[in-house]
């Protein structure tokens, strides 16, 4: 071995024992075949709700009551009965038309502008209210930690789908249609439009379904922020920090949070597909995502009416809805056994 | 364990308080009411109404009467204390009660049978991987334990339809009364609850196998059988039984969606819709209904706990 091989094997080590903690689990992660495939996915699919009027014909809510549940050629050879005979059948649409003659491939592509948003923003206000919440809960302790705590219990004993549902049926018709300025309804409906134009929406109300998950989905990681933190606090570096004199905030921001970042990070990212079927859920019944604006479980609701006959209405759709929770399950997956190994295949 | 008991029954009396207060407020905050039709109804048969279901009081009276703690304009008690569940605004000639008698047992008989689905394929499936960690077993079993957890009831339901009903033209379609009209929609609604399961209990029971009572349990030279079973399992269902409490509560009580999907006369329904119609006695029965059987399921799965494992004492 010559002496050069030599420093480029010792350049190596050296390196390797610099890659902390998160260099370590990123090249674990790269070499989780599914989580990265998951990951490739989610980067296609954020792509394509991101340039959706590049890659698709025509806009969302044109359509021609003419050419109403078209179905498309190549499918007609899979579909068991005689198509032919009831359906008009036409190369126009990749993925045929739905009852009002819309283009589905279309309505698809744009159903990402719902529901990647939806797990998105409720995995990032899942984080912050519960690590807030538990934060304060476990860093005080005591008599806070109790009260809190006890609210939080009460809101497990909640239905959760029912209170969103209540939740939802009261924010549509409270704030949804306020026309008077300076009412704080108004308001309301206003930041929705800002925030359904942000997300390249016209219309849908897409803030009141993030306000909805938000007020339901904090509780899990605030459990385990507080947990965490309990544990931490005892710790001699935070007792070493209060000695020379640190406010709590600064323990707490600068000592403890890096520390307990990590598995909450993994919990939010495994609930991302538990937020996307809650908008789903919300959509299909009708509370969701208001149309015309596509939503994957409207379109699931709409086309279950009609299935024996037009079943692509439904199949597509949810082909759509099942990869992108694939995905962000083998992400989610992946993420969580790179971060953690010891917490491998647990839920 | 009596004690325990008792203190835990008692302590559901706030949390339903509290539930019912959240409930009744969001309903009433709602706009709009119960007798509002596209065709508006003359004013005085809608204050004749009101004035009958005593929705002319004020708000704390409405909802001490659905307490059953005042007397209702009527001049008899009749809420929550002496079991009644109060009328259905949009069906007139039933009760809450009479609704949750017709339906509940359809959405239970459903939620038991996914549920027996859930545990009967997850535990199995989810032991299995474990002994067999890293072999083909183990990916074979997680793999369907990822399908089941990203296929939602809402995508499953329809595909099940499609390949069964439509296409193999096995069962029927959707409908309720025959064995065979509750295969699908059990299978739509347990199948996701299976994956749960089967990836909890393969976590848990890797951790339990490398405990040292395992190793001593092997060096006393019990069979592996007897190890696996007695004291591997019985362990690792601690885990399993606390994400059964509230699965057992939520399917039990109608999801909507699979009833919907597959036009099932269950629960799920009326809650839906009873929101729509404002029809305020139906949503505060549904969700405290909800609420009494997620607190009895989890308490039942707190005094399982002492039962599988003697070290969880209650005192």
């Amino acid at each position: 071995m010559t002496a050069q091989q030599h420093a480029q094997e010792r350049a190596l080590l050296t390196e390797r024992r610099i890659a902390n903690l998160w260099l370590d689990a990123w090249r674990r992660l790269l070499r989780n075949r599914a989580a990265v495939l998951g990951g490739v996915i989610i980067i296609l699919l954020i792509l394509a709700a991101g340039f959706a009027p590049l890659i698709t014909p025509s806009h969302y809510s044109d359509g021609d009551s003419a050419e109403n549940y078209t179905i498309p050629t190549w499918l007609v050879p899979l579909l068991p009965g005689n198509v032919e005979a009831y359906a008009t059948i036409s190369n126009k649409f990749a993925l045929g038309a739905d009852f009002l003659g819309r283009d589905l491939y279309t309505r698809i592509v744009y159903g990402a502008r719902v529901s990647l948003p939806v797990g998105f923003v409720g995995a990032f206000t899942a984080l912050i209210i519960g690590l807030i919440y538990g934060s304060v809960a476990g860093y005080y302790g005591g008599k806070v930690d109790n009260v809190m705590m006890r609210l939080v219990d009460i809101m497990y004993a909640f239905p959760t789908m029912l209170l969103i549902i209540l939740l939802m049926a009261f924010f549509k018709s409270s704030f949804g249609g306020a026309q008077d300025p300076g009412t704080v309804s108004y308001t309301f409906n206003q930041v929705n439009h800002f925030v359904d134009g942000l997300l390249g929406l016209e219309g849908g109300g897409m803030l009141f379904i993030f306000m909805g998950i938000g007020i339901t989905a904090w509780m899990g990681v605030a459990r385990l922020a507080r947990g965490q933190i309990l544990s931490l606090k005892e710790k001699e570096f935070v007792e070493a920090s209060h000695m020379i004199g640190a406010r709590d905030l600064r323990i707490i921001t600068r000592h403890i949070l890096p520390n307990i970042l990590g598995p909450l990070v993994v919990t939010v990212t495994l609930y991302i597909p538990r937020y996307i079927t809650t908008e789903v859920f919300l959509s299909f019944i009708g509370l969701g995502v208001d149309p015309p604006t596509p939503s994957w479980g409207a379109m699931i609701s709409d086309g279950s009416r009609a299935m024996r006959s037009y079943p692509h209405l439904v199949l597509f759709p949810a082909i759509a809805l099942a990869i992108t929770m694939f995905a962000f399950n083998f992400l989610g997956d992946g993420l969580r056994d790179a971060l953690d190994p010891r917490m491998k295949g647990t839920q | 364990m009596a004690r325990y008991i008792v203190r835990r029954l008692l302590w559901t009396i706030p949390v339903l308080f509290f539930i019912a207060v959240v409930t009744f407020s969001l309903v009433h905050a709602v706009p709009g009411g119960p007798f509002d039709r596209e065709k508006a109804l003359p004013a005085e048969i809608i204050a004749n109404l009101e004035k009958h279901y005593g929705l002319d009081q004020p708000l704390w009276k409405q909802f001490t009467d659905y307490l059953g703690v005042t007397r209702k304009p009527g001049g008899e008690y009749g809420g929550l204390l002496q079991g009644q569940l109060g009328p259905s605004f949009s069906s007139r000639s039933r009760t809450v009660n009479d609704m949750v008698a017709a339906h509940l047992p359809v959405s239970a008989q459903l939620g038991i049978c996914a549920l027996i689905i859930a545990v009967g394929l997850g535990v199995p499936l989810g032991v299995l991987a474990a002994l067999k960690q890293n072999t083909m077993w183990d990916y074979i079993g997680m793999g369907m334990a990822i399908f089941g957890v990203s296929v939602p009831s809402v995508v499953l339901g329809p595909l099940l339809i499609w390949v069964f009903a439509l296409a193999l033209q096995w069962v029927p379609v959707a409908g309720w009364g025959k064995p065979s009209q509750v295969v699908l929609p059990a299978i739509a609604l347990g199948l996701g609850q299976s994956a749960i399961i089967a990836r909890l209990t393969r976590a848990s029971m890797l951790q339990v196998i490398r405990e040292d009572y395992i190793r001593t349990a092997r060096a006393k030279g019990l069979t592996e059988r007897a190890v696996m079973i007695k004291h591997a399992m019985k362990n690792a269902f601690i885990p399993v039984a606390t994400v059964l409490g509230p699965m057992f509560a939520a399917v039990t009580t109608g999801t909507f969606l699979v009833e919907q999907i597959f036009a099932i006369p269950g629960m799920g329904k009326y809650f839906i819709t009873s929101i729509g119609n404002r029809d305020y006695p139906v949503v505060m029965g549904t969700i405290l209904l909800y609420a009494v059987f997620l607190v009895f399921a989890n308490l039942t799965v707190d005094i399982t706990y002492a039962f599988l494992d003697p070290r969880i004492r209650y005192t």
